[in-house]
């Protein structure tokens, strides 16, 4: 049984889905974090699938843009998340309402 | 017949080590099948002959992203459980309309684009790490430099956010009539 192009796609869907119900259950904004580590991730996926079935390398090249972007993601955030934790104690989303009008 | 066997055993594996991070209520449970989850993903790049971003998966993500998370959870009290998030039905209605609509776009998107010619070909010859440099180096040099300014601005600010004056906390200094940091401007005065 060949494994083609869709395989990959729906895989990636599935993941991709993982993610959204990640971000919509979780509270907690280091776990937050780690929900959309999943979403960039299943998009990666989709990437290489599609620049090995099309004989494209631009796709691993958006792959790799990918992957710095969300290191630097990742390096800001906690440092913005250690802040907060200094300030209030606590890291949930419920805690953020200080902007709320 | 081998690549389908591998397909399939690392996707199941795949997406219960992310079921897993998302669904798990210990925080400390959610990293580590995370991390799992990063190195059974990079098995999809080898198998689809990407070798350079594999390797660039493992090393990234389960080298410096996870550790950088495992660090970062030394800071925080991750030994409680994470309370559940009470959603407004609005939102859970908004996104998974949106993730239908994915979906649909998804399997619609190799029908439309049949007639899609490749902008860079693979070249024959070279291997993966080869041809990635080739395609880096020359048609997206401008992208990477621009990548490389924004990791060296995203480091400066995780040092000056995070490191700079572990024991005072600078971001508080003109935040004393805040009411959220009043306990710890009691904690760092004392």
């Amino acid at each position: 049984m060949e494994i083609g192009l869709s395989h990959y796609l729906v895989l990636s869907t599935i993941l991709f889905a993982i993610g959204l119900i990640g971000v919509m259950r979780r509270k907690n904004l280091l776990l937050l974090f780690f929900a959309t580590e999943i979403l960039l991730n299943s998009v990666n996926v989709a990437f290489a699938a599609i620049s090995h079935y099309y004989g494209d390398l631009t796709g691993q090249m958006f792959a790799f843009f990918v992957i710095a972007i969300a290191a630097s993601e990742v390096a800001v955030g906690l440092g913005l998340l250690i802040v907060w934790y200094k300030r209030t104690g606590k890291i949930d989303l419920d805690m953020m309402t200080t902007m709320r009008g | 017949m081998f690549e389908a066997i591998a397909f399939y055993l690392f996707a199941i594996l795949t997406i219960s080590m992310f079921s897993i991070a998302v669904l798990t209520s210990q925080a400390l449970y959610a990293l580590t099948s995370l991390a799992a989850g990063m190195i059974f993903i990079s098995a999809f790049f080898f198998i689809l002959g990407a070798d350079f971003l594999g390797a660039v998966q493992i090393i990234v993500y389960t080298g410096a992203v996870l550790a950088l998370y495992a660090f970062g959870m030394m800071f925080f009290d991750t030994t409680r459980d994470v309370v559940e998030k009470r959603t407004s039905p609005m939102l859970v209605f908004g996104m998974s309309g949106m993730a239908a609509l994915l979906i649909v776009l998804i399997f619609a998107a190799p029908i439309v684009s049949d007639n899609i010619a490749a902008l860079y070909p693979v070249q024959e010859g070279v291997g993966n790490a080869q041809a990635v440099g080739m395609v880096l180096f020359t048609k997206y040099l401008v992208p990477f430099e621009v990548a490389a300014v924004m990791l060296l601005v995203a480091m400066i600010g995780g040092i000056i956010l995070a490191g700079k004056k572990m024991d005072t906390s600078l971001t508080l200094l003109d935040e004393d009539k805040s009411p959220l940091s009043v306990e710890t401007n009691e904690k760092a005065a004392s």
